[in-house]
């Protein structure tokens, strides 16, 4: 929810006092989820590669995008779903695996391996951890995914607020699409139709849970099959020449998607939004502008091509639905048919940045079991970690082997978590996962590309949560300076708090690297 | 030997399957979307595994209403079912039984040993499933009339509660199976028994 001060920025922002619906747009964009306020000046302080070197494109963007030679490129990302893992572990983990892979091949690239980083209070948790595993099985499967590494990690501060970390990497040998739309063009709406599910959910996500409340409803509900039909339509748009701009619909629905691919631009941006397929009735412009319904995307495209385009959706039999134009006016106008429920400078929707304070505190020592009593091929044995043919080696073995389709060359893949480090010390915590990662990649003489994170923490307006977060960063940008180990995406994940109780400082980090022939090595396979 | 590969909406082993018939024929296959009406002329047709239809209401069911499995009831030429090609090809009635969930109520993904029917010998092949659990009223029947193609080679293990352990039917012209033999011919993969189950077809 918005604080008193954020209001009076608003209305001095404005001029005005917003209305109903902008007072929606405000809260969702200002949230924590949707715009990083807490987290932003720190993450400026990370290593994301130098002038020159083999980063395509950094932190930012839907995903990295790293150059491995040859006009090859690797996309890759790591994302969290923690909150809605939690209310409802089976939709929340499979959304999340959704979500990820789409903010991939919103980027011009075929998601080729997936990877997750789980941590649970105990092994006796069955219902968090059997419908996490499974909801991240399902999913995947059905894409047609490989699901090549996945861990699973013990502790009970994880009890009330699991964490559930999706990372997947693509690959593509042609041209990389951004959300930056360097013309101006129609907006698309594709995928699927508008719910009110999740409505709320980055909100939800910016908050801490208490007992008893009811938070299944912002929790998505996801199809994979429709994400199948989406990847293929969307790759097959992309070859057409006639996209601007792609932008995947993730927290904040059509609200943040639209708006980021204009202010981005330097553009505005006029949508009607009863133009918008809807599955359910009655719903105000503030619950479409928010859902979260899964499976959908918007395109910023060149007209000129339209029945080509057109036949591509038809072909794959998605919604396709032209909702507005990118504009000169720098604003960001609503409108339902004729009536203007919107109408807003793109630039104040950018939430002030949050200098929180930071102390210090001195840990208490901790037992950390040692978990023996669970069964990982339990977990690996749901996945499909060969489709596609190309594994080379994973789950089993640490870290993942895929080909790069059609060519000699691999990529190794590891993500890599031990909070216990970084509850004692963030900032040598850190160094120690990063190196661990580092190592990893060596060890299967794959050359160390770069780093994406996830960073989970508790509540941000703790000074002590917000001290580790500092330390974390700061020890991740020396760290990976030293290496040369560019981190060139990642994810923040703050209130992952249950009544009081929060996580320890919680940073996963997933790391790629590549392998210049894969026939070179004689890989311990896993037969 | 000239082949095609029927793709659906959800198929998700086409590109793997590319692959392995060309490294088993020599010849890159010829690739036909679900609502063409008519089979080029060619060898073999490919049905792939995946989620066909996001394998809604039953595998395969929502497939078996596409035009094109129309054209396959009627030709006399080879039909392979690979996985989701299996239950499609049950669906349709081109093959005697048909799969339910297994019995783990769980996707299973690992390399295992089957064998060839009626002659005995052992392929290794990876399986990858969530509805692989093969069931016939009368599987002695199935044995007697040759219809039983592969069994899992260790089914005391009993691994998702196939009767008999069956996880490969042919009938005549198609055979229909459940292990993935497109992920078990490249030098990385648990075997390069593809290109013998490729030997058995055209045996």
């Amino acid at each position: 929810m918005l604080t008193t001060e954020e209001t009076e920025l608003i209305n001095e922002r404005l001029e005005r006092a917003p209305n109903v619906t902008e007072t929606h747009v405000f809260d969702a964009m200002w949230s924590e989820h949707c715009s990083y306020k807490s987290s932003k000046y720190w993450l400026r302080q990370l290593y994301t590669g130098y002038d020159g070197d083999h980063v395509i494109s950094g932190p930012g963007e839907n995903a990295g995008v790293i150059d491995i030679d040859d006009g090859d490129k690797l996309v890759f990302k790591i994302e969290s779903h923690n909150h809605p893992s939690y209310i409802e572990p089976y939709q929340g983990a499979a959304t999340g695996v959704g979500g990820i892979m789409r903010d991939i091949f919103t980027m011009g690239a075929r998601p080729i391996a997936n990877l997750n980083s789980l941590h649970f209070g105990s092994t006796d948790d069955r219902r968090v951890i059997d419908g996490v595993v499974k909801g991240i099985a399902d999913y995947g499967n059905c894409v047609g995914v490989p699901t090549v590494s996945s861990k699973c990690h013990f502790f009970d501060c994880y009890t009330e607020n699991p964490l559930v970390n999706a990372m997947t990497v693509g690959y593509t040998n042609k041209e990389i699409f951004t959300s930056v739309p360097k013309q101006k063009g129609v907006v698309v709406y594709v995928g699927a139709k508008t719910g009110r599910d999740g409505i709320g959910g980055a909100i939800m996500a910016s908050e801490e849970f208490s007992e008893g409340e009811d938070k299944r409803p912002t929790v998505q509900v996801g199809d994979p099959f429709q994400e199948k039909l989406l990847l293929e339509a969307s790759l097959e748009l992309f070859e057409t020449g006639a996209v601007i701009a792609a932008q995947d619909m993730g927290a904040a629905g059509v609200l943040s998607s639209t708006s980021e691919i204009a202010l981005k631009g330097g553009y505005g941006i006029d949508i009607d939004i009863s133009k918008i397929p809807l599955r359910e009735e009655k719903m105000e412009p503030w619950e479409i502008l928010l859902s979260e319904s899964q499976e959908r995307m918007l395109f910023v495209l060149n007209l000129e091509k339209t029945a080509e385009v057109k036949s591509i959706f038809q072909k794959w039999d998605l919604d396709y639905v032209e909702i507005g134009t990118l504009t000169d006016t720098n604003n960001f106008t609503v409108r339902v048919k004729d009536d203007v429920v919107c109408n807003i400078p793109l630039k104040t929707l950018e939430a002030p940045e949050l200098h929180r304070p930071t102390e210090k505190v001195k840990r208490k020592d901790i037992n950390i079991p040692v978990v023996t009593d669970f069964n990982m091929n339990w977990v690996w044995e749901q996945y499909d970690s060969q489709v596609i043919g190309n594994t080379i080696q994973g789950p089993q073995i640490d870290p993942a082997i895929v080909r790069i389709p059609n060519s000699k060359k691999a990529i190794a893949m590891t993500t890599i978590s031990c909070a216990p480090f970084c509850y004692y010390n963030p900032r040598s915590g850190i160094r120690n996962i990063i190196y661990d990662c580092y190592y990893k990649l060596l060890s299967v003489n794959a050359k160390p590309l770069g780093i994406t994170n996830c960073l989970n923490f508790g509540n941000p307006e703790n000074p002590n949560v917000m001290h580790d977060f500092k330390e974390v960063c700061l020890g991740m940008s020396e760290t990976c300076e030293e290496l040369l180990f560019p981190v060139v995406s990642g994810n923040v994940s703050f209130y992952n708090e249950t009544s009081g109780k929060g996580i320890m400082p919680t940073p996963v980090i997933g790391g790629v690297g590549l392998i210049e022939n894969y026939e070179d090595s004689n890989y311990n396979i896993s037969r | 030997m000239k082949t095609a590969i029927i793709i659906f909406p959800g198929s998700n082993c086409d590109n793997e399957m590319g692959r392995f018939l060309y490294a088993c024929t020599g010849i890159a296959p010829i690739r036909v979307w679900h609502k063409e009406t008519t089979l080029p002329k060619v060898d073999m047709y490919v049905l792939p595994g995946g989620f066909s239809y996001g394998d809604y209401l039953r595998a395969g069911a929502l497939a078996n209403l596409s035009p094109i499995v129309k054209e396959l009831k009627k030709t006399d030429r080879k039909i392979l079912g690979i996985c989701n090609g299996f239950q499609i090809l049950c669906e349709a009635g081109l093959l005697p039984g048909t799969l339910r969930i297994n019995k783990t109520q769980k996707f299973i993904c690992k390399p295992v040993d089957i064998t060839t029917w009626p002659v005995h010998y052992k392929r290794r092949i990876p399986i990858a499933h969530a509805e692989g659990n093969y069931y016939h009223p009368n599987s002695s029947k199935l044995v007697e009339e040759q219809k039983v193609a592969y069994t899992y080679s260790s089914y005391k293990d009993d691994i998702n509660g196939s009767t008999r352990g069956i996880c490969g039917i042919r009938n005549n012209n198609v055979l229909g199976m459940m292990p993935h033999p497109e992920r078990a011919f490249e030098s990385y993969h648990c075997s390069q028994d593809g290109f013998k189950i490729m030997d058995d077809i055209n045996a």
